[in-house]
């Protein structure tokens, strides 16, 4: 009971947002209360931190790859490269934009798209003369339904990759065919939906080509290649995401005028509250989990890796990501089904894919800011939401059918 | 004589050419853009949706918002440029067709591009806020293609006849038989 209101607090405070306050300042001290209330003893709390320790590496070192590729200027690089591949059409700048948000998910991470790509992408579609709603959009949702392929696209993936006991490879070749399903129905479905926009000509202006900043995309090159080839030989890809964070980070602080300024910058690109709110969280839904929850949640979904069992999963996956959040659906989720590790993939399916329904983070959160409308904030934006109920449930489904032609074909699961 | 041009993305310049060829020397000349701020609140909505990043770090809305305000610049500036004789520029945020409708108020003409495809004639040659726009324009209203327009045997076939529309009650006795059904293409 007193777990359960733990949690809920903890969300509420994330909904809330009290006076701009990071998560963190309400996770951190429930974690405490978790503890030292006896809810989750030391020893259990101390193990589920030790085994998110990795996690959390990983995630802030692809948070300050991120943003060093950024300071490298690849992201405006990948502007240009757009612009100058659209040619003036506003439909060839949709389809080149959707490849460069599905690689920058897969490699980077969704807050690179959602961040860093994004205002980029609409800059490149305004002066391109474009309409750059579609383009946009598509930013959003390829952040959450481009982020399958890799276990550093998505924190949830970080988070269950462990339970999958798959490889970097392995986790990459189950989710290849699932990830590509998800764009072309995303794709067709941006097609249709932005068909207005799309007509609208445009009259394609000349663009300067930009230099290609190759130090910085060799060394994402390498640092991907690098998750693959370390693996076997024992390294953790934290390490070798760290490794390349750290060969980007060095020029640019030698180069810097105020080095200890730009260091400072680098070392808070990492998101350290975002890292200690991860841990925290942690310990807070295993409080939970161990006071009747995961007999809830085992209760609830099928034991058995077959279509309909992993479509069940992905749809209780992906209403829970509605409900709460993606982040506590994967911590709630992923443990109960880690016995079959095909229903873990097809949890991340939901996790992922999910939240483009509510794109502001939950349902919870779309009731708030209902609330907060009553004193002029504004309400929840129509387009987005008719383009997650556009998308959602057709993604999930062409996601979950592929993952199990995908699971037919392997034959590591 | 007061003309309003709204300038859009990607057709705003058959909109300043049309201006420019029809308003007298003596008319006055504004140069209309809206910017809606949905968009940019929309990506600060879906960035505010991943849990746990905080509220300090930098937000991608309040990016497209300024890149959007620097778009409205550029474009007011090249269409002030383009149109090559004075006019004003006036710049509007919120719903497109509102502003619009809002802007014209007054005006006696409002210069406005169709913006759906142009590769034939009709229909939906104009997307929904233009089409909001021509609806509930105060003035009267220019309707310029941003292209050459299509040639008119673009213009698609008539549906087939499925039965004649009943004869209203009131309806005066017919002249002359009803002209025959078009032949089917």
């Amino acid at each position: 009971m007193w777990a359960v209101l733990l949690l809920a607090a903890v969300l509420a405070f994330a909904v809330v947002r009290p006076r701009g306050l990071p998560e963190a300042a309400a996770a951190v001290p429930a974690a405490a209360i978790a503890i030292g209330g006896g809810l989750v003893p030391w020893s259990a709390a101390r193990d589920e931190m030790i085994m998110l320790g990795p996690t959390v590496g990983f995630l802030a070192a692809i948070l300050a790859l991120a943003h060093l590729a950024d300071a490298w200027g690849v992201f405006g690089y990948a502007g240009g490269l757009a612009a100058r591949s659209a040619r003036g059409s506003p439909t060839r700048l949709l389809t080149v934009v959707f490849g460069i948000a599905a690689v920058v998910t897969a490699v980077l991470s969704l807050d690179a798209t959602v961040v860093l790509l994004t205002p980029v992408v609409f800059a490149t579609a305004a002066a391109a003369g474009v309409r750059a709603r579609p383009q946009v959009y598509a930013c959003t949702h390829l952040a959450n339904a481009g982020s399958l392929l890799l276990p550093v696209s998505n924190l949830t993936n970080l988070l269950a990759f462990g339970a999958t006991g798959l490889t970097f490879l392995g986790f990459a070749g189950m989710m290849a065919l699932p990830w590509v399903a998800v764009i072309a129905v995303e794709y067709a479905v941006f097609r249709w939906f932005f068909a207005g926009d799309l007509a609208t000509p445009a009259r394609p202006s000349p663009v300067e080509p930009t230099p290609a900043p190759r130090f910085a995309l060799v060394v994402l090159a390498l640092t991907l290649a690098g998750f693959a080839v370390a693996e076997p030989m024992g390294v953790a890809p934290a390490v070798v995401a760290a490794a390349g964070a750290v060969v980007l980070a060095v020029p640019l602080v030698v180069r810097a005028t105020d080095r200890r300024r730009t260091a400072l910058g680098i070392a808070l690109s990492t998101n350290p509250l975002f890292c200690f709110f991860v841990f925290a969280l942690g310990v807070v839904v295993l409080a939970l989990r161990r006071n009747g929850l995961d007999d809830l949640i085992a209760a609830l979904t099928p034991g058995s890796a077959s279509l309909l069992g992993l479509l069940a999963v992905a749809g209780l996956a992906a209403l829970l990501a509605n409900l709460v959040n993606n982040v506590p659906a994967t911590l709630v989720l992923v443990p109960v089904v880690a016995h079959t590790p095909a229903l873990v993939l097809a949890a991340l399916i939901g996790v992922n894919v999910g939240p483009n329904l509510t794109y502001v983070g939950s349902l919870a959160t779309l009731l708030w800011r209902r609330i907060l409308h009553a004193r002029d904030e504004p309400p929840a934006s129509a387009v987005f939401l008719r383009l997650g109920l556009a998308t959602v449930p057709a993604c999930l489904l062409a996601a979950v059918v592929a993952l199990w032609v995908a699971l037919k074909l392997s034959t590591v699961l | 004589m007061n003309v309003v041009v709204w300038l859009a993305e990607g057709t705003w310049q058959a909109c300043v050419d049309a201006a420019a060829e029809v308003a007298p020397p003596s008319a006055t000349i504004t140069l209309l853009h809206v910017t809606d701020p949905a968009l940019a609140e929309d990506v600060s909505d879906a960035f505010g949706g991943l849990m746990g990043r905080g509220t300090r770090g930098p937000d991608p809305g309040a990016a497209v918002g300024a890149a959007a305000a620097r778009a409205q610049e550029e474009l007011l500036a090249a269409a002030a440029a383009r149109l090559d004789r004075p006019s004003s520029p006036v710049r509007r945020q919120g719903r497109l067709e509102r502003e619009v409708v809002t802007a014209a108020e007054g005006a006696d003409l409002l210069v406005v591009a169709r913006d759906g495809p142009v590769t034939r004639l009709g229909p939906r040659s104009l997307n929904p806020p233009t089409r909001f726009v021509v609806d509930h324009a105060p003035c009267a209203v220019l309707l310029v293609w941003p292209t050459a327009p299509p040639p008119v045997d673009t213009i698609p076939p008539p549906p087939p006849h499925k039965a004649a529309p009943p004869p209203h009650k009131a309806a005066p006795p017919p002249h002359k038989a009803a002209p025959p059904p078009p032949p089917p293409p």
